[in-house]
């Protein structure tokens, strides 16, 4: 049996849900986007055009609730399917978009293109992290093309699909581009999705221009979704869990009848980024247990709409690799994982979304293989009768050359990385590794392993010509050398 | 893959009747018994260890390479005792007074034969006096000692004590491990060596006997 969390009876997110749709129907959303107002007015939404503010009706929720896909699946650099969203499968990406890096002393600062590229490689390496994310923004580069650069680093040197986004239309399109130049065609990417693109509302109920830009264009090209409302309790949304969740349903209904009326049948993951407002240090804790309950709830309305989830949480607070980001990270991964949260991203982000750090992403790989394991529950595996297997302990004194054991132990138990301190060399050494040693230790070992993805030389070359000519487009007419990633 | 290859491969698969069937035709195409116990049965044995150290495979792995060694050895045994092909090693195992834990002792005394060596197990609950009287009647050079509890380790220091006591202890050296025990605590009590698992005992003991 798989284990299930759930923090809502069936009648309360039922009860969150109608709260949602009476709102949408009552106060609605503004949206900035005149020819969406149109499409809306026809479908019979009332439009007001001095406020932009557009009150739905049920019939728009309820066909566009139709319209979505109920799944979707992933697919690698190669056309290789990697995610299959149904069946509450869960999969984990990293957290994204950090303006930092945290190195292995424990400093921040900004993080550049080598950076960038070593954290792909360390990702090809990640058994446990499905898909990569446009993780954190190279600041060698000019920032009006850190979207695509990200997008453009992960596709050279990665091959798992990537969660990424930008605000900008031609950002959009030189990322599309790229991506058409992996798959040879825009029915081919159609068909194969590479990546998601993350479009945020403007809490509360506002989506801006820049914000339904890209979700238009996402839609028109049938690139996959994760809307993300991004409530703050008690600060741009009701104090209380129920209430947050309320304004969140609303924003993320809002999005995806957007999405579906550019174009029916656009993927969508119903996501969420809800948080705690800390009113004593004046921060967005997302290692809080309440933004972790937030985003397991979130997740339970999608599920209950019938949707492919996601949510930021299994991700920390801490400035540091310590004790706190090992506690919040692994927390969240177990809830994220046993609420069978498709699509989690948080792994390697730390200090309130502003730092990444590679020596993080070693562990939480190892968090994520922990709540993987535990959403998988436990599950009889020749334990019954029991007693013939007691009566060969009894008579051999232990197990551990049974056939029982041998046939069953690699896949009962998981085994962690060296990251992980189960050893008795490692403790009983005058001065033992400390957790930062291990994990980079293992950042060094996997990047002398990575072996590049065998993507095909004029492909390459495409994407290089690609992203000189954005590049050169915002005035930078040379771009940082990869030969000087290690 | 001549004979001892295959012998080697027996080992390392964990398949005790294919061990025991290559030991076997070893010995009828006529080789010695020391080139089959050394160049079969302990090189298989010693990839295993050193797989285990790697982390490449698990215990129940080695566990079934020592139970394959086993069997060769059931068959090469009368060779080696005709041919005065002395084991490794003599060693006197046991858990300290006081404590009933074995199952760690038991893992060291199984690599241990795997890796060669002639084990006198005493069991557990054992006095100072009965391991250094094994040692001696059996003229073994290394005792090794096992403690799961912090309230049994001064039994094992009394064991050292008790060795220098007799005069024996430039003939006797002694080997300790166990949960509870560290490098450090390995020598403030005086013992010799320290092992912190039994895959690092049966190294530990291999550079003792050096």
């Amino acid at each position: 049996m798989k284990p299930t969390l759930h923090f809502l009876s069936d009648s309360l997110a039922q009860q969150i849900i109608d709260e949602a749709f009476h709102t949408l129907c009552t106060l609605g959303i503004e949206i900035q986007d005149n020819t969406l107002l149109s499409l809306l007015a026809e479908r019979g939404a009332t439009v007001k055009k001095e406020s932009s503010r557009v009150i739905f009706t049920e019939d728009i929720i309820n066909n566009a609730l139709k319209d979505v896909p109920s799944t979707f699946c992933l697919y690698d650099i190669h056309g290789h399917q990697t995610h299959d969203f149904s069946h509450a499968n869960v999969h984990f990406t990293p957290g994204s978009s950090a303006l930092h890096i945290t190195d292995k002393e424990g400093i921040k600062r900004k993080p550049m293109t080598a950076d960038y590229i070593q954290y792909v490689k360390l990702m090809t390496r990640m058994d446990h992290i499905a898909s990569q994310s446009t993780a954190f923004v190279p600041d060698d580069v000019n920032e009006q093309i850190a979207d695509s650069y990200r997008l453009y680093l992960s596709l050279m040197f990665g091959s798992k699909p990537v969660v990424t986004g930008t605000f900008s239309e031609k950002s959009f399109d030189i990322m599309k581009s790229m991506q058409i130049v992996i798959r040879g065609s825009e029915v081919a990417l159609a068909e194969k999705p590479l990546t998601i693109f993350t479009c945020c509302p403007n809490t509360p109920f506002k989506w801006t221009d820049e914000t339904i830009t890209v979700l238009t264009a996402c839609a028109k090209a049938s690139i996959p979704i994760e809307l993300v409302s991004v409530p703050m309790t008690g600060f741009i949304s009701p104090v209380t869990l129920a209430g947050t969740l309320i304004l969140h349903t609303v924003e993320n209904l809002s999005g995806l009848i957007l999405s579906q009326i550019v174009n029916p049948g656009t993927p969508v993951l119903y996501g969420g980024c809800a948080s705690v407002y800390d009113m004593r240090h004046s921060t967005m804790s997302m290692g809080a247990v309440e933004s972790m309950m937030l985003a397991c709830g979130s997740a339970q309305i999608g599920q209950t709409l019938g949707l492919p989830t996601q949510a930021y949480i299994a991700l920390s607070d801490s400035a540091h690799l310590d004790a706190q980001a090992g506690m919040e990270t692994g927390m969240g991964a177990v809830m994220a994982a046993t609420a069978g949260i498709s699509n989690i991203s948080g792994p390697g982000i730390h200090d309130f979304l502003n730092s990444f750090s590679l020596e993080k992403l070693i562990l939480d790989n190892e968090s994520c293989a922990m709540a993987l394991r535990a959403a998988k529950g436990i599950e009889p595996k020749e334990d019954f009768p029991a007693i013939p297997l007691f009566e060969e302990l009894l008579k051999e004194t232990h197990l551990l050359i049974s056939d029982h054991t041998r046939r069953h132990f690699k896949k009962e138990i998981l085994f962690p990385g060296p990251v992980i301190d189960r050893s008795n060399s490692l403790t009983r050494t005058a001065s033992p590794p400390t957790l930062m040693e291990r994990a980079h230790s293992e950042v060094r070992r996997h990047l002398h392993a990575y072996e590049a993805p065998a993507l095909a030389e004029d492909k390459r070359q495409e994407l290089m010509r690609l992203m000189k000519a954005e590049a050169a487009r915002h005035g930078q007419e040379h771009l940082p050398n990869f030969s000087d990633t290690e | 893959m001549n004979i001892l290859q295959k012998l080697s491969e027996a080992i390392q698969q964990g398949d005790d009747r294919l061990a025991a069937s290559a030991t076997q035709k070893a010995i009828e195409q006529q080789l010695q018994a020391a080139e089959i116990l050394n160049n079969g049965l302990i090189a298989g044995m010693d990839i295993i260890g050193q797989r285990f150290r790697d982390m490449e495979i698990f215990l129940p792995d080695v566990l079934m390479a020592a139970r394959a060694m086993h069997a060769g050895m059931d068959v090469l045994k009368p060779l080696l005792l005709q041919a005065g092909v002395e084991s490794r090693g003599k060693i006197i195992l046991g858990t300290v007074k006081g404590d009933l834990h074995d199952i760690g002792k038991n893992l060291v005394a199984i690599m241990l034969k795997g890796a060669g060596f002639e084990i006198f197990d005493l069991g557990v609950d054992v006095e100072a006096g009965r391991f250094i009287d094994a040692a001696v009647k059996e003229k073994a050079s290394i005792i090794g000692l096992s403690a799961l509890l912090t309230t049994t380790m001064p039994a094992m220091k009394e064991i050292i004590d008790l060795l220098k006591e007799r005069g024996l202890s430039d003939q006797i050296k002694i080997i300790v491990g166990g949960a509870p025990l560290s490098q450090e605590s390995a020598n403030t009590m005086g013992a010799n060596s320290y092992a912190k698992d039994a895959a690092s005992a049966v190294e530990t003991i291999k550079a003792m006997m050096v």
